[in-house]
């Protein structure tokens, strides 16, 4: 099973993208990049073959992608052609308004 | 979450940029990583070290211990190297089993303290952290990343504690991954053992932006460092502020590399902060509010909000200049009366806070109610649209040049001398610190003066707790359970003193 904890580390099947569970899911699931489970980032298994056509809207890095049924937030990490799904659902991206540095 | 995570995504992906010190000679983020790595499988194999002390001037060392100490799984605990001897040796004892870090020029200062293992600052930079990476290197589980001594009211220093859930929080909640341009770069000047000084380097890192450190701060070396290096962003106390600007104008420096300069740890005196926007037209400001126990920033005045309120005429706005600005979106706060109920806007009460940053714990003591508020002992209030104004310590403590000074302290150093029956301390607004220092007296036989009484604090505390005006009083005003009315002081003080 895929134990997405808070700060656990990830990466694409199908793509360069790699990525960090900032919020865990409500309940157990599957992340998806390009449509193919993800792996641990640990994996020693090089990406093969292409992101799903409907799951290639891309990871940019920096930005947050959220689920809002099971409540999975996921930080991109390094920037890839697949995009995020959990148990098959795309995520979509979190806008957020940057604040000013202030330390 | 740790936050040795957020200097492992940056250093996987940010590869060439410096994260650490100059462009000519810095370290990249993967460096940084490598060496607090090596430093931890050293502390580790250290025996029994609960703790990861520092004691010296601000530099590459501290962002290298902050995370050694969190790959070795125990708080880093950077400690006031102003402290006296007799003070900094006792806190030094607290850490114990520790090991402690500190300046090669500072060691005759220590004592000998069993389980606390000294290691001078350059065989850590030289020797130890240069040392290969360990390969097998497991890193610890401990949940407090870091330690920091607080300045109380009375007794001993609380240690705040500063969980990784709470740090990385914050930055993750404020700072966007990477976010920063490349040519960006953050000229570092609180001290290490100051909560700006460590929440500087992990939103920093986080965002992709270069630490340059000043290793002690003056507005000559502060204003030569931030032109060579093209510094972007800074944080500075409201004192450093009004100084840098003088030296500036002096040398027609106009730091076109310039972005930001964030401001706080007391308050600011609006000429001065009036006077830096019209010297710096191209630069943003932010003031920030914030506390050790909620690590860092939980409410921001910026940019937009100070050219609007310098450029109106309605003084309800021109007055948000004074003002923190309004709480981050990613934390709750509210203003409460005595009572514990949230007032109206306009009516001053106790600032609450909550939030996944704020920790509200001192080493064996949680300080959050059950519902996760934190009671800030900071009196403030709230306008109609929201922003804050922050009034001052609740239970008045001296925040003099972003400096924390406990009037207690000064009175019972006072109540030891011959001529002094009774004593108050208390901050009076000043425009160069925020806050000065007042002391009322109340004489024996009329044996005390100004100039005695100063020599006498001066000789026992150090300069900058030594009260800088002087009121002689035939009584002090208490209420009826004999508790003194300090702000009845407060405000028959208006005037200026005998002796300034």
């Amino acid at each position: 099973m895929m134990e997405l904890k808070p700060g656990s580390r990830w990466k694409s099947a199908v793509c360069s993208s790699e990525m960090v569970v900032v919020r865990p899911p409500k309940a157990s699931g599957v992340l998806e990049c390009g449509g193919a489970p993800v792996r641990a980032q640990d994996s020693t298994d090089a990406p093969s073959g292409e992101p799903d056509a409907a799951h290639s809207s891309g990871v940019l890095i920096g930005k947050r992608y959220v689920d809002d049924d099971s409540g999975i937030e996921v930080l991109g990490a390094k920037p890839g052609k697949g995009s995020l799904s959990f148990d098959g659902r795309p995520l979509r991206l979190k806008e957020a308004k940057p604040l000013p540095a202030s330390d | 979450m740790r936050t040795t995570l957020l200097l492992e995504i940056a250093a996987d992906a940010g590869c060439d940029r410096i994260a650490i010190g100059g462009l000519a000679n810095g370290l990249t983020g993967a460096m940084l990583r490598d060496r607090a790595k090596t430093v931890a499988s050293w502390v580790q194999g250290q025996g029994e070290a609960q703790q990861l002390a520092f004691i010296g001037l601000n530099g590459e060392t501290v962002p290298l211990l902050l995370f050694a100490a969190g790959y070795a799984g125990i708080p880093f605990v950077p400690i006031n190297y102003r402290l006296p001897d007799a003070d900094l040796n006792r806190l030094v004892a607290r850490t114990s089993p520790s090991v402690l870090v500190i300046d090669d020029d500072m060691i005759p200062r220590l004592d000998a303290v069993a389980g606390v293992t000294v290691i001078p600052r350059s065989q850590l930079e030289n020797e130890i952290a240069t040392g290969p990476v360990p390969e097998d290197f497991v890193e610890g589980e401990g949940e407090i990343a870091v330690l920091l001594f607080t300045s109380g009211t009375t007794g001993e220093p609380k240690a705040a504690v500063l969980r990784h859930e709470n740090l990385t929080s914050y930055v993750m909640g404020t700072t966007e991954f990477l976010g920063c341009d490349e040519d960006e770069a953050a000229l570092v000047s609180v001290p290490p053992y100051h909560i700006a000084g460590i929440s500087a380097i992990l939103t920093s890192i986080y965002s992709g932006r270069r630490i340059v450190y000043l290793p002690a701060f003056t507005p000559e070396s502060w204003a030569e460092m931030a032109a060579a290096e093209r510094i972007s962003q800074a944080m500075v106390v409201p004192t450093m502020l009004d100084r840098i600007l003088d030296i500036l104008e002096q040398k027609d420096e106009h730091l076109p590399a310039l972005r930001a300069l964030s401001y706080g740890g007391g308050r600011m005196p609006e000429p001065v902060i009036a006077r830096a926007l019209k010297a710096l037209p191209h630069v943003d400001f932010v003031n920030a509010y914030g506390l050790t126990e909620t690590s860092s920033t939980i409410a921001l005045l910026g940019a937009d909000d100070h050219r609007i309120a310098i450029a109106s005429d309605d003084p309800e706005i021109r007055q948000r200049l004074c003002s923190v600005g309004k709480p981050l979106p990613t934390i709750e706060l509210e203003i409460r009366d005595e009572q514990g109920q949230c007032v109206p806007a306009g009516t001053s009460g106790e600032i609450h806070v909550r939030g996944d940053q704020v920790s509200g714990e001192y080493l064996g003591k949680q300080g959050l109610c059950a519902q996760g508020w934190f009671a800030t002992n900071d009196a403030g209030w709230l306008d109609r649209d929201g922003y804050l104004y922050v009034e001052g310590r609740l239970d008045d403590v001296i925040v003099r040049g972003g400096e924390n000074i406990s009037p207690g302290e000064i009175e019972d150093v006072l109540r030891t001398h011959p001529g002094v029956a009774d004593v108050a301390v208390l901050g009076l607004p000043d425009d160069q610190w925020g806050e000065k220092i007042a002391a009322v007296i109340v004489a024996r036989d009329g044996a005390a003066d100004a100039a005695n009484l100063s020599d006498y604090v001066r000789s026992r505390l150090r300069s900058t707790k030594t009260p800088e005006c002087w009121h002689f009083r035939d009584e002090l005003p208490y209420n009826e359970t004999g508790k003194l009315l300090r702000r009845v002081l407060k405000s028959e003080l208006s005037e200026p003193a005998t002796i300034g």
